[in-house]
């Protein structure tokens, strides 16, 4: 895995700090050719993995990369899926049912599981869970996913829930199916290190906050979160490291840089200039 | 938890993870859905509420079923002296929403309805400088709501149904006027008011209106959920003073003030920008934004320490019932004959019969 990760949100109108912030980065990637110009800035500057949504636009963009294989020869992906809004929408619209079906290749497995009424089946679950991976791969289909991420959303909602066996069961088909490592992103890492243990999910990627000023670290701030990470196996990614712009880029990564067992940093940014930073800083505090 | 659909489901998770709380039974009208959380959670499940609270031990239901529900949900679980969290809107007319109120206040419970947007640090902040008489006396407020909720002619839902409570009047329209009404107090009058469509034919998509306070301050409402520029549902609120204007959304409030003599610590003259990520305090458990998890938070500390009044009572909520009522009465004021003072409440009433008979 590299130290340095690029993500997707300032693609895609996500600021957690101004919605004016937000609405200006949407008209600048209106166009997919600035996407993939800033894509482009960050392969050549050496940061080659994208952590990304399985928006309908990325689709776009894996589409591009893969008409030009010896441009992007090295190009990773880590998709996230799934891109939660698309599913909020449409459970308003159609509800819950309604909603995976809609996401569903084949809606007659979900009609013949609920036909069972009461009597859930084990593996009529299992079954739609992992056509909904499917689903969501499709647009990665020959290109390189040797991570592939459970959104925060969804994972942290199963977590509150208690639903966890959802985790082994995204664990097992993403290893099965894709040879990939299964990953979660989290906003409450210490409380899902314990329950992916409890189902076995072993040696995981997992990615949360972490950051000097403790935005969005549920579940007790920056010391449980470094105690978590002295005390668990897995891989950990650490993401607003910035705090949305609250800490200033070489006091971030010099703070970053001394939290214990981290694998690596998912960071975003909309020019060469902040991806060159940003390298510069992460090759300086951790090593080239 | 009595209803599992977007937010009975989130509220679920949250509460669920609360040190101090247990979902120990669901209620849901999906039987499929029930036996998938019984399968995988071993939680014990329901479809009938009376059962529920017959059967099961509790202290406390949430309430998040279709709007049109929530009154009689409420006054079962009441009457069972069960402490209530309920989704928004509390209930769909103002005279229930008081006796529900009276009821709990005779039986010392606790109540909460779902505003959420209290719990948002940057809406916080623009009542914390209210108080403090940052910008002077207040004249105007601007609020405004816009999402991407019905974005085609047909839904499926509830919420795109006038005879389950739904409709962009309660479903979006109740969260800025409840800001409203946490800033000013409840307004005495709507005038211009309309329910617009954009794509639904059964319910309303926007709504506009004026609202007004008995010392002339005035407040411009402007909702709507098939705004497809949004990636999901935005509010924001400007407030106009004569010493500044502050301007809030859920990421940030930005502040002017002119004359900073007396201003609040850390302010100054001109413009002054406070974000999300100093104004939110952290949460034990995040699903879906701070908010979400610091109301269910405050619900489970007002049982420990029985405090029956406390933000977001059902007292409090019934202030946005009453507006939302005056809102859909002067929507079907007749303007035509408008020469004469504004509506007494018996006149505006009569008319809104008149009109939804005419068009039955």
């Amino acid at each position: 895995m590299d130290k340095l990760l690029f993500g997707d949100n300032q693609f895609f109108g996500v600021n957690h700090m101004s919605e004016e912030k937000a609405r200006a980065q949407s008209i600048k990637f209106q166009d997919l050719d600035a996407i993939i110009s800033v894509l482009d800035a960050a392969y050549d500057e050496g940061v080659r993995t994208f952590m990304c949504t399985t928006h309908d636009r990325v689709g776009e963009i894996v589409e591009h990369m893969r008409q030009q294989p010896e441009r992007y020869a090295e190009q990773v992906f880590y998709p996230c899926m799934p891109y939660a809004h698309k599913y909020a929408n449409a459970m308003t619209e159609d509800g819950m049912v309604g909603a995976i079906k809609r996401f569903l290749p084949d809606g007659g497995l979900l009609d013949a599981a609920f036909k069972g009424g009461m009597s859930v089946a084990k593996k009529d679950i299992e079954g739609i869970t992992t056509l909904l991976i499917d689903a969501e791969m499709k647009m990665f289909a020959g290109m390189k996913t040797p991570v592939i991420f459970l959104q925060n959303v969804v994972v942290d909602l199963l977590l509150g829930l208690g639903f966890d066996e959802a985790f082994r069961i995204f664990a097992d088909h993403v290893r099965s199916k894709y040879n990939a490592e299964p990953g979660f992103i989290t906003m409450n890492l210490p409380m899902l290190l314990e329950r992916l243990a409890k189902v076995g999910v072993k040696n995981p990627v997992v990615c949360s906050n972490i950051n000097k000023v403790g935005f969005r670290m549920s579940g007790g701030g920056v010391d449980a979160y470094e105690e978590a990470l002295r005390t668990h196996n897995f891989d950990a990614i650490a993401m607003s490291v910035f705090a949305s712009g609250a800490i200033p880029p070489r006091e971030a990564i010099e703070w970053v840089s001394k939290v214990p067992n981290l694998k690596s940093i998912v960071f975003g940014a909309s020019s060469r200039a902040n991806i060159r930073n940003t390298k510069e800083l992460v090759d300086e505090y951790f090593g080239a | 938890m009595v209803g599992l659909g977007k937010m009975g489901l989130s509220h679920y998770s949250m509460i669920n993870a609360h040190p101090n709380a247990e979902v120990v039974a669901v209620c849901d009208s999906n039987a499929y859905l029930l036996g998938v959380m019984n399968r995988y959670t071993g939680v014990q499940t329901f479809s009938d509420l009376s059962k529920m609270i017959a059967a099961a031990e509790l202290d406390a239901v949430i309430i998040s079923t279709p709007s049109v529900l929530h009154a009689s949900m409420v006054r079962t679980a009441l009457e069972a002296g069960l402490h209530v969290f309920c989704e928004k809107p509390f209930s769909l007319d103002p005279a229930v929403s008081r006796e529900l109120t009276e009821s709990a206040q005779a039986k010392g419970l606790v109540t909460q309805v779902g505003y959420h947007y209290r719990f948002v640090g940057a809406f916080k902040e623009v009542k914390r400088l209210l108080d403090l008489n940052a910008i002077g006396t207040v004249s105007h407020v601007i609020a405004e709501a816009y999402g991407p909720v019905v974005l085609k002619p047909k839904g499926g839902t509830w919420r795109s149904k006038k005879s389950e409570g739904g409709g962009s009047l309660y479903d979006y329209a109740a969260h800025p006027i409840d800001l409203i009404n946490w800033y000013l107090g409840v307004p005495s009058e709507a005038r211009g008011s309309v329910l617009g469509h954009v794509f639904s034919k059964e319910t309303d998509d926007e709504v506009f209106s004026t609202l007004l306070w008995p010392d002339s301050r005035t407040a411009h409402l402007s909702v709507s959920w098939s705004d497809p520029s949004e990636r999901k549902m935005s509010t924001k609120i400007t407030v106009f003073g004569s010493n500044g204007r502050i301007h809030a959304d859920r990421q940030e409030c930005q502040t002017y003030i002119s004359d900073a003599s007396s201003a609040p610590e850390g302010y100054g003259e001109g413009w002054n920008a406070r974000y999300t990520t100093d104004l939110t305090d952290e949460v034990y458990f995040y699903v879906r934004g701070e908010e979400y998890s610091a109301q269910l938070d405050a619900f489970v500390k007002r049982i420990e320490a029985s405090e029956v009044e406390g933000q977001n009572s059902f007292a409090s909520a019934t202030g946005a019932d009453i507006v939302l009522d005056m809102i859909l009465r002067d929507s079907q004021r007749d303007y035509a004959d408008a020469s004469t003072a504004p509506s007494a409440p018996a006149v505006a009433e009569r008319q809104g019969l008149f009109r939804r008979r005419k068009g039955v």
